[in-house]
């Protein structure tokens, strides 16, 4: 063999990379322009460049090296191995192809843009504390809601479920990894670099992006070059997306385990099976709106200039087709967290374990004929209004068929009452009032008068806080174990639920009221009316950033010097617990054969998966890596 | 009889009296949470026949969706308190119920009844709050960068206003359009709102039925100055509205027929009507028309805008050449502290004889 086996280039290659894709940009243009240097204008350059540095960047890290190689007929080979698993903590910060170091990757990643987009918040609150300008102008404030929404979305939630059941999806159906690892480590890279992209674009003239995660045309087509920061991040952000979503649906359908039949796979995977299918499906429709976006600035195309034929509706139709199945690609890998931590912190099984699963599929089905309700008063046609009402308000039944089968499930079980079952309980209620009000919002008249207030910072937050962070936080403290090896201190686990449980209810329960009463979002002064409202929630929020510090610690301090974690200190019965924790390189040395149901909790004798003798996976060359040669 | 289905029954009916003991709990939350539900005073004044229906609507969301949310806690927290995992407890395991299939049934039906019927309900609230009402008024409602102007149909031609006058008890058709971004139409007391888009006339309807001003607000993210894009929609009778209507028909400049109006984008203020001072005058009314003060803050003119330059400062020492270039391509000097790119590019379009008179009487007030 003569491929060389060494480790990936880490992050100062990049970095070099950077500079080539600057230079490769100027080039382009340069040439463009007839080797003319007085024609290149620093807009058009900065635009060509925020394209190719992220592409050098990963060509620079190594993520397409082994493609590269195949495609101009270098050796190659496909069970090298050289960059799989994780020795020393360097090893995170190169291309790495284990599904578990991903998982981490993806995850500690996501929290550290949590933690900025938090930041961001703060920044807000304390300018909204009281009317009048305070700290920020309106062009930064602008800015600071625009890229809180963009990060926490396209950095945060999104990835960090993708990072989580990237984890420990392939070990709960006795993968030994994700069916492509080189794609799943290109789709990670990719992250960083989008989030560094709309952090960066406050230092760009003119300021920030401004305009909204919504970026609604034509104001973005308009506005200054900082938008280009979200145009182009939020495609990097998308191909991540949707490439993970591949590799799970690939992964599912042929990596179970013997006997794994998609009924006895857990509610995990069955959520992120329906998860990815929404992205592979929505996630081209956002990239397809900020590349119209992008066409309008760069190149003169006017799909959005009224005055030129352009249609300023399309543009909504087209971001909101994704952009309102996306808020279940953000809410049902927490429907799948949520169904692990009650079932196996209940001692019983899931309750309707079928329905759970089909009501799933249900969302991901009537998820597509929704998005137009977020278009009630745009001026679009009126008539569509009514089916998108319907449809809307009918979503609460799957929804609600998944919310009363996790109360029959904890019904008579045996509670533990420990940090991840807290964050599942108090998902449970918040998430209610994130559905509840969602109903009220789907009711037509009363959208005219709220829709654009702050209702609706009030209900995504009840859904997107309340409903989706808090099945984070359940999941990262029920994994935490599995995935450290180490346990974490449960009291300052339940010191973060009720800090943040509280704080997160004093923030964003009055905002409902302030909606209502008048206050449109978006705006970084308002009448003095909502003075007191507002102070309060200003207050409150600064409570539920101190919250997350209590998390960070406990996180940080357990990961470097808690006790040491068995391999199922739950008894739980899915397979990821069978295995020691961290489990080893290629997860299983046995193959499992899965025999029956995952959550057969209180059926005595009952198991999920047992080991055979005899069937070993051979090392290095295991089942999953040759199909990783692709 | 065995003892196995002796404890069984007494399983059924320990479960029976658990039921019994969590429904009355929640009835009795249920009432409470509707009582403090309804006692929330959720809305700003009802100036509109569309609000009280729309209230009303309010009211049975409130009473039909209370019982849901106290019935999801109820449950969690009768759980948590008699079923938490008790010292001794710690190999112990549920029973293995593995479903219900009759109760799943209910939690599918009921659900979907109750939301069925509310959609039905907000249907006829629909159609009601958008009907057709006879001898209709139209207003003309135009959002730009960072004001709104109203327009009224008067004789052949509109007359114009930056504040909105309505009468009382007269059905009104807005028509909305948009000069540049998308903003929104909004005035919280009449509950209605809809999108200004570039290229479209929106509308919608309202009857407003009581006297007062209440604000009007841009609620869709229209730029910089969008926080302050609040103006003020007066319902007045009959009589003071066709006297505000000949007020602003006498101040028009003749010829344009246009630019007539109030003091800048800021609620509440009011100043139609200067006329009679020659040139300055004119572009005065220009000033307010445009909404220059929504961004800009200028003594005379009554503006205290704050996202722009503050004009009593910068205009000292500019030239009318100068001070029509900042008009017209505000992108070419920028004040500093400021960014490029803020300020709308549309003044050009300005018709010459307004921008001539814009020109003057700023560039009086740079003396």
């Amino acid at each position: 063999m003569t491929a060389v086996l060494r480790p990936a280039p880490g992050i100062p290659r990049a970095g070099l990379f950077i500079l080539y894709g600057a230079a490769f940009a100027y080039l382009i243009l340069l040439a463009a322009h007839g080797f003319d240097t007085g024609g290149v204008q620093g807009e058009a350059f900065l635009r060509v460049a925020m394209i190719a540095c992220p592409l050098f960047a990963l060509a620079g890290l190594g993520a397409f090296s082994y493609w590269f190689s195949w495609a101009i007929g270098s050796p190659t080979k496909p069970e090298d191995h050289s960059s799989h698993g994780a020795k020393t903590w360097k090893d995170y910060f190169r291309v790495n192809t284990d599904h578990k170091v991903i998982g981490i990757q993806y995850t500690v990643t996501a929290f550290f843009f949590l933690f900025v987009g938090g930041l961001l918040a703060m920044l807000m609150r304390a300018e909204l504390a009281q009317p009048g300008r305070q700290f920020v102008d309106a062009n930064t404030y602008n800015g600071l809601f625009s890229v809180h929404a963009s990060i926490l979305i396209f950095l945060f939630i999104i990835p960090v479920f993708a990072g989580l059941a990237n984890y420990v999806l392939p070990l709960m159906i006795g993968a030994p990894d994700m069916a492509f690892p080189r794609l799943n480590a290109l789709s990670f890279w990719m992250l960083p670099l989008a989030g560094i992209l709309m952090m960066a674009s406050f230092f760009a003239p003119g300021g920030s992006f401004a305009t909204g995660w919504t970026a609604y045309a034509p104001l973005s087509t308009t506005a200054p070059i900082g938008q280009e920061f979200f145009t182009i991040g939020v495609q990097f952000a998308g191909a991540s997306s949707i490439a993970t979503a591949l590799n799970f649906l690939v992964t599912i359908i042929t990596m179970r385990a013997p006997g794994m039949s998609f009924f006895r796979m857990p509610l995990l995977v069955w959520a992120n099976f329906s998860t990815s299918l929404l992205v592979v499906i929505a996630t081209p429709f956002i990239a397809a709106s900020q590349f119209f976006v992008l066409l309008d600035r760069g190149l003169g195309f006017n799909f959005f200039d009224s005055t030129q034929g352009g249609d300023v509706l399309m543009y909504q139709h087209v971001f909101w087709f994704y952009s309102h199945p996306a808020v279940y690609i953000m809410m049902l890998p927490g429907f799948g967290i949520v169904s692990e931590v009650l079932s196996v912190k209940s001692r019983k099984p899931i309750f309707g374990y079928r329905m759970m699963a089909f009501s799933l599929l249900a969302i991901v089905v009537l998820g597509f004929t929704v998005w137009a309700h977020h278009m009630f008063v745009s001026g679009m046609q009126n008539w569509i209004r009514i089916p998108m009402m319907i449809t809307t308000a009918v979503i609460a039944v799957p929804t609600g068929i998944k919310i009363f089968s996790w109360l029959a499930t904890i019904w008579r079980g045996v509670l533990r009452l420990d940090t991840p079952m807290l964050f599942a309980l108090g998902f449970l209620t918040m998430f209610t009032l994130g559905g509840i009000s969602g109903v009220v919002l789907a009711m037509i008249p009363i959208t005219i008068h709220v829709s654009d207030t702050y209702f609706i910072v009030a209900h995504i937050h009840y859904v997107l806080f309340g409903g989706s962070l808090f099945t984070i936080f359940a999941g990262v403290y029920y994994w935490f174990p599995k995935m450290t090896g180490r346990m974490y201190d449960e009291t300052l686990g339940k010191l973060h639920f009720w800090t943040t449980f509280i704080f997160f209810n004093l923030t964003f329960a009055p905002m409902h009221l302030l909606g209502v009463e008048g206050m449109p979002r978006r705006v970084y002064d308002y009448a003095e009316a909502f003075g007191t409202l507002n102070l309060i929630v200003s207050l409150a929020s600064f409570g539920v950033g101190l919250s997350t510090l209590v998390f960070a610690y406990n996180i940080v301090a357990s990961w470097r010097g808690g006790p040491r974690a068995a391999a199922n200190p739950w008894r739980a019965l899915t397979l990821e617990w069978q295995v020691s924790s961290p489990p080893p390189v290629f997860n299983f040395d046995a193959v499992p054969t899965v025999v029956g149901g995952p959550y057969e909790y209180g059926v005595p004798g009952a198991v999920h998966g047992v080991f055979k003798d005899g069937a070993r996976v051979e090392q290095p060359a295991g089942p999953a890596t040759e199909r990783a040669g692709e | 009889m065995g003892p196995g289905e002796d404890s069984g029954v007494r399983e059924r009916q320990r479960e029976r009296a658990s039921a019994l003991q969590l429904g009355l709990i929640g009835v009795v939350a249920s009432a409470i949470g509707i009582a403090i539900g309804l006692a929330i005073d959720w809305f700003p004044t009802a100036a509109s026949t569309q609000a009280d229906e729309i209230d009303t609507l309010w009211d049975v969301l409130i009473v039909a969706s209370v019982p849901v949310f106290v019935l999801v806690q109820a449950v969690v927290l009768y759980c948590v308190w008699k079923f938490r995992m008790r010292p001794g407890q710690e190999m112990q395991d549920g029973p293995p119920i593995h479903g219900n299939t009759r109760l799943e049934v209910i939690w599918t039906v009921i659900p979907a009844v109750l939301i069925l019927g509310l959609c039905t309900y907000a249907y006829i609230v629909l159609t009601d709050i958008e009907e057709a009402q006879a001898n209709e008024m139209t207003i003309n409602v135009v959002g730009q960068q960072f004001t709104w102007t109203f327009e009224y149909p008067s004789g052949n031609g509109v007359v114009r206003s930056t504040q909105l006058y309505l009468p009382e008890n007269q059905p009104v058709r807005f028509q909305v359009r948009s000069e540049d971004v998308i903003h929104d139409f909004w005035v919280p007391a009449f509950r209605m709102k809809v999108d200004a888009v570039p290229g479209l006339t929106t509308s919608y309807r309202v009857t407003a039925d009581r006297l007062g001003t209440y604000p009007v607000v841009c609620a869709e993210l229209c730029g910089l100055g969008h926080a302050y894009m609040r103006q003020t929609a007066n319902v007045v009778t009959r009589p003071q509205f066709d006297r505000k209507l000949q007020e602003l028909r006498r101040g028009a400049p003749q010829g344009t027929g246009a630019g007539q109006s109030g003091s800048a984008g800021q609620a509440g203020a009011e100043g139609e009507g200067a006329t009679g001072q020659g040139q300055a005058a004119d572009g005065k009314a220009v000033f307010a028309a445009q909404g220059c003060g929504g961004c800009h803050t200028l003594a005379d003119a009554g503006a205290s805008g704050t996202t722009g330059p503050n004009l009593d400062e910068v205009l000292e020492a500019r030239d009318a050449e100068k001070i029509r270039e900042d008009i017209v391509d505000p992108g070419k000097e920028i004040a500093e502290g400021f960014a490029n790119g803020i300020m709308p590019g549309n003044y050009s379009a300005l018709p010459p004889a307004e921008l001539d008179a814009l020109v003057d009487y700023l560039e009086e007030q740079s003396r």
